[in-house]
């Protein structure tokens, strides 16, 4: 079953639904690297409770002119526009009041919710008698999906792919450096308005799957979770385009299914899974490698201080640098260093001596800014350069390398 | 005012105001320190607590049900706190990552149980059930006088009183530190007030009062009261001690005006149907910060004109 699932064996619907659901999630993931870069990933979820009331008027507008009220186009146009008011407004408190953008997205996040709950319940009285079904762009669900609808989602889907894939350049520069972005003529507002724009776009689309408070899952959570592998921009647009179309996939997938599985909350799944491996298990920025890359620096600096230690005959209550040294067979269970110890400890204290040196020679500034207690002197200076300094500090090496 | 106010109406309005005071008072004090979106994750994150609490217990009781909301939501800022630290991301994405997960998770948890046959479902935790809370045994203001009546009150009302109170005293007692470290992170630390324990403890009372509210009223009402009073509040006024008067004001307007609105309000243009006290609350809040947002004294920030 699950099988089946993944390569869209399940039906024409199904299968819309699931491609949908990828293009989405790739125009989310890229978007929402953006957003992410312009630290104000949690516009989204202002963006996407704001679409509640725009959902319950377009319901109420279609009615009142006779129509049915469920037309798919028409419910997405009126969440647009509210959504689109709802950004309008955290722009105008966070440039006309001395509110802070926090404060002002919260505000319009419940306000507008409250509001669009308000016109549920009305909706759920009006004389009409048939069921609205509303609810349906709470927490998204694609079961018995019309085939109008799927293709809608797909279409709007690539659409929005499409112009986030037109105009990454220009967004990912403002992301990056708005200033420098400025200084090179860009209009930094018209292109964070676009970037706006295209979250919004990626809401409105997303309701019917993924539900309007789950969406902002997929505009937050793959940026972050592409942001562990890389560094570089244009990378981690990329990444976080894949990881987003990936979870929307297997996400959608898996709820066509089981029927009883929602479609956001399993999207949301699969990607937080994926930021949790990436968390643990990325090279560079992951924790674990953080953990291994701290354990090394902690046990290179105790090697270092006990090998100094033993070197000028002081006593080592540490216990982690003795089984350390103990370990390497540098000392005896009793302390006492044995014969390789002695020369490694009069090594390193002769390493120290000539970094003495170096540091106090102002013509060796830029080799002695290097220097933090560990680093061997040999990957700094060449052999020349060592040879000065042993000769300067004349009969105190005495010893051999 | 007729006879019936007293057992219908009255149990709602005041615990709509006890909720919408509790959240509000922490509320003033997030948003100077730019933290206002935890009322917003923590509401979230109470979802998962609550159906794991039922799932664990079999029951729906509300003793452990506050329990799970409550460690949910310590749970919840851990988390971010953990995600923030750990994988240096930035504070807002961090938060959006977490609540959603956890409320992802707690809508699954709710699908696959079999939670059909108890009263628990995404759009009672999200709307609340003011309107249910009544008082049977109130037959008239005279009820209120009668301990045997007044004993049968909604215990929702009781909790929130609990909570308002706790939240009130916790704002009595650690008013100082609080407002110092509010203000001025680094002066607090050099007088030697405990920051991070102040800002932890902040946290952790407005989740107290977050679950509290959250139990009888939902969480629309909770995120609102945690933001818009005290937005509107901050417009008014320079003081902190007039900010906090002001955001009770404006908290209890909102409770009694949407209520009465909601309640009220269809029957007087011909509707013949309530519409959501928790929405049509969370709708007055929001005016009452439109027209703070216009006209307030102190709208602008201090240096830029006033348009």
């Amino acid at each position: 079953m699950w099988l089946d699932a993944l390569t869209l064996q399940l039906g024409y619907n199904a299968t819309l639904v699931a491609l949908g659901a990828m293009f989405l999630g790739i125009a989310a993931g890229v978007t929402g690297t953006f957003l992410f870069l312009r630290k104000r990933a949690l516009v989204s979820d202002a963006i996407s409770h704001a679409t509640l009331p725009g959902i319950g008027l377009a319901f109420m507008v279609m009615v009142a002119f006779g129509g049915d009220g469920r037309s798919l186009v028409g419910l997405l146009f009126g969440s647009a526009l509210s959504a689109g008011f709802g950004l309008l407004c955290i722009g105008w408190l966070t440039q006309r009041t001395r509110l802070a953008e926090d404060a002002a997205i919260g505000a319009v996040l419940s306000v507008f919710f409250g509001f669009g709950v308000v016109l549920l319940t009305v909706i759920q009285t009006m004389s009409a008698g048939r069921q609205a079904g509303l609810e349906g762009f709470l927490l998204g669900s694609t079961a018995g999906m019309l085939w109008n609808d799927a293709m809608i989602i797909l279409i709007g889907g690539a659409l929005t792919m499409a112009a986030v894939v037109a105009f990454r350049r220009p967004m990912s520069l403002v992301a990056f450096d708005p200033e420098f972005a400025a200084s090179s003529g860009m209009n930094v507002g018209r292109i964070d308005l676009m970037i706006m724009g295209l979250a919004m776009a990626v809401t409105v689309v997303g309701l019917k799957i993924v539900g309007l408070i789950l969406i902002v899952a997929m505009l937050i959570i793959p940026p972050v979770t592409a942001r562990f592998w890389t560094d570089r921009t244009d990378h981690l647009v990329i990444l976080s385009g894949a990881f987003g179309g990936l979870a929307a996939y297997v996400g959608a997938a898996f709820s066509a299914a089981a029927p009883d599985l929602p479609t956001g909350p399993i999207i949301v799944l699969v990607s937080f899974a994926f930021f949790v491996v990436s968390m643990l298990a990325a090279p560079g920025r992951g924790v674990l490698v953080a953990l291994l890359r701290h354990r090394r620096f902690q046990r290179r600096v105790h090697m270092r201080q006990g090998l100094l230690a033993l070197a000028q005959g002081q006593p080592i209550y540490e216990g982690y640098t003795m089984r350390l040294l103990a370990r390497a067979g540098l000392v005896q269970r009793d302390g006492v260093p044995t014969e390789e110890g002695k020369a490694r400890a009069a090594k390193a204290l002769r390493d120290e001596k000539r970094w003495q040196l170096v540091r106090a020679d102002q013509a060796l500034e830029g080799a002695a800014a290097l220097y933090d207690g560990l680093r061997a002197l040999e990957t700094v200076l060449t052999p020349d350069q060592i040879a000065e300094i042993d000769r300067r500090m004349g009969g105190l090496a005495g010893v051999e390398a | 005012m007729g006879a019936e106010f007293v057992p219908l109406s009255l149990p709602p309005l005041l615990i709509g105001v006890f909720a919408a005071i509790a959240c509000a008072l922490p509320g003033n004090f997030l948003l100077l320190r730019r933290q206002a979106l935890i009322g917003d994750a923590i509401s979230h994150v109470v979802l998962p607590g609550i159906v794991a609490a039922f799932l664990i217990t079999g029951v729906v009781a509300t003793g452990p049900m506050m329990l799970g909301a409550a460690v949910a939501a310590v749970l919840a800022v851990g988390l971010i706190e953990a995600i923030r630290r750990l994988g240096r991301i930035e504070p807002g994405a961090a938060m959006g990552l977490v609540f959603t997960a956890m409320f992802a998770g707690g809508v699954l948890l709710l699908e696959q149980s079999d939670t059909s046959s108890v009263h628990l479902d995404v759009e009672h935790a999200l709307y609340g059930n003011l309107e249910s809370l009544i008082w049977l045994d109130g037959e008239g203001w005279h009820s209120l006088l009668e301990w045997s009546a007044v004993r049968e009150m909604p215990e929702e009302l009781w909790r929130i009183l609990g909570a308002l109170l706790g939240v009130s005293g916790f704002v009595w007692l650690l008013w100082r530190p609080l407002k110092i470290s509010t203000f001025d992170a680094g002066f607090a630390q050099s007088v030697g007030v405990p920051t991070t324990f102040v800002g932890l403890a902040l946290v952790v009372v407005s989740a107290v009062a977050a679950v509290a509210a959250f139990d009888a009223v939902g969480s629309i009402i909770v995120i609102a009261m945690f933001i818009c009073p005290p937005a509107a509040a901050r417009l008014m006024t320079n003081r902190l001690e007039v900010q906090i008067a002001w955001s009770a004001v404006f908290a209890t307007l909102s409770a009694v005006l949407g209520y009465v609105l909601a309640g009220y309000g269809p029957l007087w243009i011909g509707a013949g149907h309530a519409v959501s006290a928790a929405g049509m609350i969370a709708t007055v809040s929001g005016v009452i910060l439109a027209l703070a947002a216009c006209f307030g004294p102190c709208r602008t920030r201090s240096g830029a004109p006033a348009v």
